[in-house]
């Protein structure tokens, strides 16, 4: 008998079509199943599902078979001898699925004591074990956290803790590294794959993720819009997929050669559009106001862009990345150093800066819906900033000028009267864009633009962004974690950590010979689609450090490696090599 | 959290300041005087009054000896009980006055996070739609109408209970007012945990406590209570002002010696020092709790604690 058997399983919802249409597969005791697809594919509903989780508005027909028994329709307290005890979840977002009122101790006790598996006394030394177990650090203090004290990852072992607490038959992960770096998210796969085997658990991931599963999945199901559209053994369906969507879906999962952009025409050698010597951005400390303690958020940063050029800038979460994008745009106050663009200092907050400067900067950002004003429609979201700076020319023909930006972003013309939340995402991000490019910028400075959309809604807007780019020498600065769609952009890449430089380096020369150990360890991190390779086991780096105390010498030597003492006691310099520059002590003797 | 609590104590007092100077000046701003009658006092005799309570003298100068007193607790004396200080008036209405608000306030909070938690749980259900009825019935009738009903009811038709505070000596007699004055709060804060305690439920760390097969009873007390409980936790504040505001009215219908009879009265008698005193010991009560309000508020939200 299997472990879990999904027969027939459909999901409606009153006045949609059905999320869900007659899925049929099995898990069997202890193997690993992949579930992928893109968004709305039905993937969340098919957990939810399992666990009883689903709405009570939702239209459930089939069955959900558990070790023999039939699970649907059942009532909560008989579901609940199944949740904890036979299988566990853990969500996407660590964040909101931890109750931030309620100490992580608390959290897991209760759970241990609501379902009998352990006493009062026993209680705190279980949790405290099972703690231990997914590797939490300084386990006797987190216990009594809160969950906003903890960082990403931490919040993310939290969430395995609880759900293998019970020694569950079946563990579910719903996207569960989607919302981490891409460091923290090779250590938490990397803890399920040992904790799977060591409590022979049964694990259905959860994910769009296609390099994921090669590493992490034995078996894999291909969902799209609620059909299951491809079954098999792993590492066959990477080698000889059937259905087209599959095939796309790996296409653009292996696009690693898709675009080496070094080799076009480098524009670097031209006069810079923005050059930046020297620059350092920090925020003032809350309950640190008296003793003037800042958070260096930038330090010493030097960069320039040239006209149709492509910058990427990587990092973990609170390497500075966004700090030096809203320092550019003036919306942070720069500390020292110094910026000009086209050839005119650039300095003070972006209301002192004159039009002519403001209008060449312009950004695009992560939430595509949530970046655009809800009360107004898109013709007026697109010509909002020439009220500002052509209030003339916008009132005599302003449907002309919205009729021009939504051909040029790929949008159709009757969309102009929707309200945002009547769009798709790559729609909102669309709309997003023409926003920006309306006023004729120099540099488009996209925040994490692509990360919230679906595949091949993000490679449509990568698209876009480059033609435009082509036509119309518009420069790019790009942040992002991902490195796949930096390769797919980017001419130079720009790397930071802690707020520092590490690496400057043309595209191509960066993924093949990285020179500082953090773009190496930033670049084993990648889960890569082909089960073939397998795991590249990443050395574990552990958490990143506080920008508060950040670390003596170079920041990255308590994780790096091949740190030597020299490293503790001194910054490095950045030295320049033949394609790339690099801040390490021994970047030169490194074969990384 | 507790420089925070330090802090507020200290912007209290510029507000309590603030409040004696308006209050000082409206009651001098009114006309009429607790010495005027039908027939007029010979001048002499006026002119010995005004000098016996300092109304001579310039307002500037009256503030400062008014304000000398309260800072040593002395609220001056009262214009028509002539042998009580405003103090010992006060000081003697309170504890009934006590008693009756704290009963009142602990009786809204009470019931009235069960019945909206229990009709959270039953959103849309009959009962809920019932409780919420009656809910906005309470917010809508106002306690002096609410209060002559209840003694109509229950003290004239049915004789359960005493129609007022001399009737009785038994501590029954609490009962009718202190409904009477929590009833209103009762609907507010059922119908605030409701909306709370829906929104709380339909949250991710909900659905992860579901996830975990904890029973709706755990999930509840352990998860859903407390962060629910921040928008009353808010709202405490007002009720506190709502239920002293109701104590006027109630203890005046129900014939309770408490301050807020006092107060109604010193403002029909025209005795000026007594209604002045009350307000500022209202307001100095009103910061009092609603700094306790803040402090508790730190406690219930962990992350504005760690700020």
């Amino acid at each position: 008998m299997s472990l879990l058997e999904i027969s027939g399983l459909s999901i409606s919802y009153p006045g949609s079509a059905a999320v869900l249409d007659r899925l049929s597969f099995v898990i069997e005791k202890g193997e690993s199943l992949g579930l992928v697809g893109e968004s709305g594919s039905g993937k969340t509903q098919t957990a939810l599902a399992i666990m009883g989780l689903l709405p009570t508005n939702a239209r459930v027909a089939g069955g959900v078979v558990f070790d023999g028994t039939e699970l649907l329709g059942q009532p909560e307290r008989m579901l609940n001898l199944y949740r904890t005890r036979r299988m566990g979840i853990v969500f996407q977002d660590p964040m909101s699925a931890l109750n931030p009122y309620v100490r992580i101790g608390a959290q897991l006790n209760r759970i241990l004591l609501e379902h009998g598996l352990a006493s009062d006394d026993e209680a705190d030394s279980r949790s405290l074990e099972m703690l231990r177990l997914v590797g939490l650090p300084d386990v006797e203090r987190q216990f009594r956290s809160y969950p906003h004290q903890l960082s990403g990852g931490m919040r993310q072992r939290v969430m395995i803790a609880a759900a293998l607490i019970g020694k569950p038959d079946l563990l579910i992960a719903d996207e569960p590294t989607t919302a981490l770096d891409v460091t923290v998210q090779a250590q938490i796969l990397g803890l399920l794959r040992g904790l799977r085997h060591e409590f022979n658990t049964a694990l259905l991931l959860i994910t769009h993720d296609l390099g994921v599963v090669a590493g992490n999945c034995e078996r894999m199901i291909v969902l799209k819009d609620g059909k299951l559209i491809e079954e098999g053994m792993t590492p066959q369906i990477f080698a000889e997929p059937v259905h087209p969507v599959t095939r796309a879906m790996l296409a653009a999962a292996r696009r690693s050669d898709f675009l080496a952009r070094s080799h076009e025409r480098t524009p670097k050698d031209q006069t810079p559009v923005l050059e930046i010597e020297g620059l350092a951005v920090s925020y003032a400390v809350p309950g640190e106001r008296r003793s003037r303690k800042r958070l260096p958020a930038v330090q010493q940063l030097t960069m320039t862009i040239a006209p149709g050029e492509t910058v990427a800038l990587v990092g973990e979460s609170g390497s500075g990345k966004t700090s030096l994008a809203r320092a550019i745009v003036g919306l942070l106050p720069v500390q020292s150093g110094s910026m000009v663009l086209l050839g005119k200092p650039l300095t003070g907050r972006v209301e002192s800066r004159p039009n002519a400067l403001r209008r060449a900067v312009q950004m695009v950002f992560q939430d595509p819906v949530g970046s655009l004003n809800p009360a107004m429609r898109v013709d007026d979201i697109i010509t909002e900033p020439l009220t500002v700076h052509e209030p003339d020319k916008i009132k005599a023909n302003k449907d002309e000028v919205v009729a021009a930006m939504l051909r040029r972003v790929g949008l159709d013309d009757a969309l102009k009267k929707r309200f945002p939340h009547e769009l798709s995402g790559g729609q909102a991000q669309r709309v997003a864009i023409a926003r920006a490019l309306v006023l004729k910028p120099k540099i488009l400075i996209c925040d994490e633009a692509v990360a919230a959309l679906d595949g091949s809604i993000r490679q449509d807007i990568l698209e876009l962004l480059r033609a435009e780019q082509q036509q119309s020498g518009l420069s790019l600065l790009f942040i992002t974690h991902d490195l796949t769609t930096v390769r797919q952009i980017s001419h130079r890449v720009l790397v930071m950590y802690l707020g520092r430089l590490c690496e400057l380096a043309d595209t191509e020369s960066l993924f093949m010979r990285p020179k500082h150990p953090y773009t190496k360890a930033l670049l084993d991190a990648v889960p890569i689609a082909d089960p073939a390779i397998g795991i590249i086991v990443a050395s574990d780096l552990g958490e990143a450090p506080s920008m508060l105390q950040p670390p003596s010498g170079c920041a990255f030597h308590p994780r790096c490696p091949y740190s030597i003492s020299r490293c503790s006691e001194e910054l490095p310099e950045l030295q320049d090599f033949k394609k790339s520059s690099a801040a390490c002590h021994r970047a030169a003797e490194l074969a990384l | 959290m507790l420089r925070f609590a330090l802090l507020r104590l200290l912007w209290a007092i510029p507000t309590l300041l603030l409040v004696i100077v308006l209050a000082f000046l409206m009651v001098h701003a009114a006309p009429g005087g607790p010495f005027d009658a039908e027939r007029a006092l010979p001048p002499e005799i006026e002119a010995n009054i005004a000098r016996a309570y300092h109304l001579d003298e310039a307002l500037p100068q009256q503030f400062a000896r008014y304000l000398g007193g309260v800072l040593r607790g002395d609220f001056g004396p009262s214009y028509r009980y002539r042998d009580y200080s405003v103090s010992e008036l006060i000081g003697n209405a309170i504890p009934v006055s006590m008693k009756l608000g704290a009963l009142a306030m602990a009786l809204a909070v009470l019931v009235g996070i069960s019945l909206g938690t229990l009709a959270a749980l039953r959103q849309n259900s009959a009962l809920d739609r019932l409780m919420m009825g009656l809910a906005m019935t309470g917010i809508s009738i106002p306690v002096f109408v609410i209060a002559p009903l209840f003694i109509l009811f229950f003290a004239v038709k049915l004789q359960w209970l005493p129609a007022s505070w001399s009737g009785s000596t038994s501590a029954w007699r609490l009962l009718l007012p202190v409904v009477a004055l929590a009833l209103p709060q009762i609907a507010y804060i059922a119908r605030l945990t409701r909306a709370s305690m829906i929104e709380v439920l339909g949250s991710d760390f909900i659905r992860t406590a579901r996830a975990q097969g904890l029973g709706t009873a755990a999930i509840i007390r352990y998860h859903a209570m407390k962060p629910a409980m921040l928008p009353v936790l808010s709202y405490m504040g007002p009720a506190i002002a709502a239920i002293l505001t109701g104590s006027v009215v109630v203890e005046e219908i129900f014939g309770i010696p408490g301050v807020g009879q006092f107060f109604v009265r010193g403002a029909l008698n025209r005795d000026y020092t007594l209604v002045l005193g009350i307000v500022i010991f209202y307001a100095a009560l009103v910061i009092l709790l609603n700094l306790i309000v803040d402090v508790l508020y730190g406690f219930l939200d962990p992350r504005i604690r760690h700020r």
